[in-house]
């Protein structure tokens, strides 16, 4: 019962985290470390800021609809 | 380049249905059946919206059963072991294979948005039965087909975007077409969704305060997430929804407080407060407004959808409105112009089919898409979801008193401004209310007035109040109807934001070609003069809109329909010409058909507002009439004046060479696709597809949200499995 409690909430801590993109830095260092080992690795606030400026430069990305 | 013949069929290979799976398959279809039944046999006694939702969810089960899945592995021919540009091009940032339930979430939330919403409670005017199956059969055979199509050929191109796509596979000619059109059509789309705000906060305090108070909200978010913490979206979303139902509760005190009259505006300064917003929030930076909002938008719409669901489901309302209204066959409804063919199918545009979508197909989500197999449950079932949307919105305004809807969504110019002209108009429609009830529905809400509150937004509002109201109680009934109209208010002006920079970057790229400093789309006066036109061109219609003594948006809704549906036109040419392209003529009636029919509609549509004799519904019938009346010197109801006179004639003007201009523009489109299937069926030496190669694929995912036994049991034996499943 515990087991399956705390199995949910951990999907769902998940889910939402995925959801809201928040996981997105944890993925690009991963990506970088295992794809590109040399480079370095930017801190959590140089990523966002890249993030956000890519769409700035390409407001198609993440485009919503009517 | 290899072909994928001898690695397809279906998922398992041949088999049997077990004895189970028939009779559950019975039991879906027969649950949908009924429901068709009821609705399409029951005249002149209540109907409850139960049966509507049977006869949507048991239909939506069999075609994404067996429709979609043919489509899927027998058309497509899907390839799991086929990477994906996400998997092939992982960036890290745009290009990663995402869950496939995230990515269920990330595009339903990006396709949905006020048009299904919208669209469907217009189309209410000639009763809740066309609507409805327009809205499901659409979706089956056309809406969802195109998402699905689009998003499998995007995904073997890199998610190459839909404009892209037509200029490589058609022609530079019919490129540019669609680009145009898209152009146009973008412009449209925020004009007249920027309407549909103006006639839900025009002169009502408590609205326009709290969306209002949605800038300061979002300013507050996104320097949270540029300066003090980075990136943390779900805790900083959450405080925003917060400060959001504070703003909606706050509303209710300024409007009762002497502030009331500071937050009552007139239509025509809203028009210019929403374009003053528009242009500030698309020159600012991405992270200060249009990130953050987006995040509260994508909350709101997520969690509204789904209360709206278990409302409707809980409550199960009656249907009071008739099932085929008089409007359908005499075609002089209010609320839009025109007989139910091709009108209908033109004013629920995005509840069944969208050209919107294939924006969003192509684009974003191929480029996050895991698997191949799974187009069928992003691009079918994400559009399924949309439809079932649509069907709320229908349910929400079939179940108000028909006498309140007709008085809420006709221009002021026929029922009047007072209760006791709107009652007796609407009488002589056929509906009853009396001027007490009109008045009372109003101060329900705590609103002025409900007269004339076209776009679809209030009646909706109206709705969704009354069906969360028979849960929670009659006392909140005010608050859910300003809460429905926050939650609109919301995503149209976060879509006006960010469609505003779309519009703008297209702009950017073309005139570029003349002037080069403009490609940079860094560089700060080409940003500010681009953003400046595109915010003017539907800052234009808006103006026209309002002030539009025939109705704002009895005039522009049918564009914005007709231009969603010739997009889709264009998505569905692409879908058919890459079909005939890539081998798989005798499948090209999948998009075929439904190309068929929407251009036989949209063109009608486009025809008859250009050319119909009817003044109502032709745009330069309109304009000759008034005109007339102008050379005589005399002023023809419901204009008041002769300036009226004028704007009528001008607005007509504009609107009747649009919607020509437009139609001729998607005629190119398909006459282009057209001679390039048939210089393929005859010549295919002649013809290029650019596919990109076969690389094998190394991920394991499953197709479906639930897995099959052998998925499972493939993924315990791989490694590197996705979390969390």
């Amino acid at each position: 019962m515990r087991l399956a409690l705390h199995r949910a909430v951990r999907g769902v801590r998940w889910y939402v985290r995925e959801f809201t993109d928040e996981s997105a830095y944890d993925r690009y260092v991963a990506h970088v470390r295992k794809d590109h080992p040399d480079a370095a690795v930017p801190s959590r606030r140089e990523f966002e800021r890249m993030r956000t400026d890519r769409q700035e430069k390409d407001p198609r990305q993440g485009f919503r609809c009517c | 380049m290899r072909t994928d013949s001898h690695r397809t069929a279906s998922p398992q290979g041949p088999r049997k249905a077990s004895p189970q799976t028939i009779v559950i398959w019975t039991l879906v279809a027969l649950v949908g059946a009924t429901g068709w039944s009821v609705l399409a046999l029951s005249r002149g006694e209540d109907v409850s919206a139960a049966w509507m939702v049977a006869a949507a969810l048991g239909s939506y089960a069999i075609a994404y059963r067996f429709y979609a899945k043919f489509i899927a592995y027998k058309v497509l021919k899907v390839d799991k072991t086929r990477a994906t540009p996400a998997e092939r091009l992982n960036n890290g940032i745009d290009f990663h294979p995402t869950d496939r339930r995230v990515l269920l979430g990330h595009h339903f939330a990006a396709i949905a948005g006020a048009g299904p919403l919208v669209g469907p409670v217009l189309a209410a005017q000639m009763g809740y039965l066309p609507g409805t199956i327009w809205i499901i059969v659409g979706v089956i055979f056309a809406g969802a087909v195109q998402d699905m199509v689009v998003l499998f050929f995007s995904t073997r191109r890199d998610g190459r975007s839909l404009g892209q796509m037509a200029r490589e596979e058609i022609g530079p000619f019919g490129g540019a077409a669609a680009l145009l059109a898209a152009f146009a059509i973008m412009i449209i789309l925020l004009g007249v969704l920027a309407l549909v705000i103006v006639n839900a906060l025009a002169e009502s305090p408590w609205g326009t305060f709290s969306i209002a108070m949605t800038i300061p909200i979002a300013l507050l978010m996104g320097f949270y997430l540029r300066v003090l913490r980075p990136g943390r979206v779900a805790e900083v979303s959450l405080i925003g929804v917060a400060l959001l139902l504070l703003a909606l509760v706050a509303g209710r005190w300024v409007a009762e407080s002497s502030w009331a009259d500071t937050f009552t505006l007139a239509p025509s300064t809203l028009v210019i407060w929403l374009v003053a917003y528009g242009f500030i929030a698309s020159i600012l930076p991405v992270w200060m407004l249009l990130a953050p909002r987006d995040y509260l938008s994508t909350f709101m719409k997520i969690g509204t959808i789904g209360l709206l669901a278990i409302g409707v489901v809980v409550a199960l309302p009656t249907l009071k409105m008739d099932a085929v209204t008089d409007f359908a066959g005499r075609g002089d409804g209010p609320v839009f112009a025109g007989s139910l063919f091709p009108f209908v199918f033109i004013t629920i545009a995005c509840g069944a089919l969208s050209g919107f979508h294939s924006l969003i197909s192509s684009g974003t989500t191929p480029k996050m898409i895991q698997k191949e197999t799974q187009v069928r449950m992003i691009g079918y079932g994400s559009m399924l979801m949309e439809s079932s949307v649509a069907v709320m919105a229908l349910v929400a305004a079939s179940i108000i008193d028909p006498g309140l809807y007709f008085a809420m969504n006709a221009p002021a110019g026929v029922i009047g401004d007072s209760v006791q002209s709107a009652s007796q108009v609407v009488g002589s429609w056929g509906y009853q209310i009396s001027p007490a009830d009109l008045a009372a529905a109003a101060q329900n809400v705590e609103e002025s007035s409900l007269l004339s509150r076209t776009g679809g937004a209030p009646t909706l509002a109206i709705g969704i109040s009354d069906i969360f109201s028979e849960v929670t109680g009659d006392s909140l009934r005010a608050f859910w109807y300003h809460f429905a109209i926050m939650f609109e208010a919301l995503f149209i002006l976060t879509a006006l934001d960010a469609g505003t920079r779309v519009g703008r970057f297209m702009l950017q790229d073309t005139l570029g070609n003349l002037y080069k400093p403009f490609k940079n789309v860094s560089w700060k006066p080409g940003l500010v003069i681009t953003s400046g036109i595109v915010c003017g061109l539907w800052g234009y219609f808006l103006w026209v809109g309002v002030h539009e003594p025939l109705g704002g948006i009895n005039q522009l809704f049918p564009i914005f329909g007709i231009s969603n549906q010739l997009l889709a036109a264009v998505a569905l040419a692409v879908c058919t010409t890459l079909l005939v392209k890539s081998g798989r003529l005798k499948w090209a009636w999948i998009t075929g058909i439904p190309l068929a029919w929407d251009a036989t509609v949209t063109l009608t549509a486009s025809w008859q507002k250009v050319f119909s004799s009817d003044p109502r519904v032709g745009f330069f019938k309109q304009r000759s009439v008034y005109q007339d009346g102008i050379d005589r010197g005399e002023v023809l109801a419901p204009a008041k004046n002769m300036d009226d006179m004028h704007t009528i004639v001008t607005n007509s003007t504009v609107d009747g060479v649009l919607s020509a201009v437009l139609a001729l523009l998607i005629v190119v489109v398909i006459v282009d696709a057209t001679r390039v299937c048939i210089r393929h069926v005859r010549r295919p030496a002649l013809s290029t597809l650019s596919e990109a190669p076969y690389v094998e694929s190394k991920i394991v995912a499953p197709a479906g949200l639930i897995p099959t036994k052998a998925e499972k049991e493939e993924a315990r034996d791989a490694v590197g499995a996705s979390p969390g499943s």
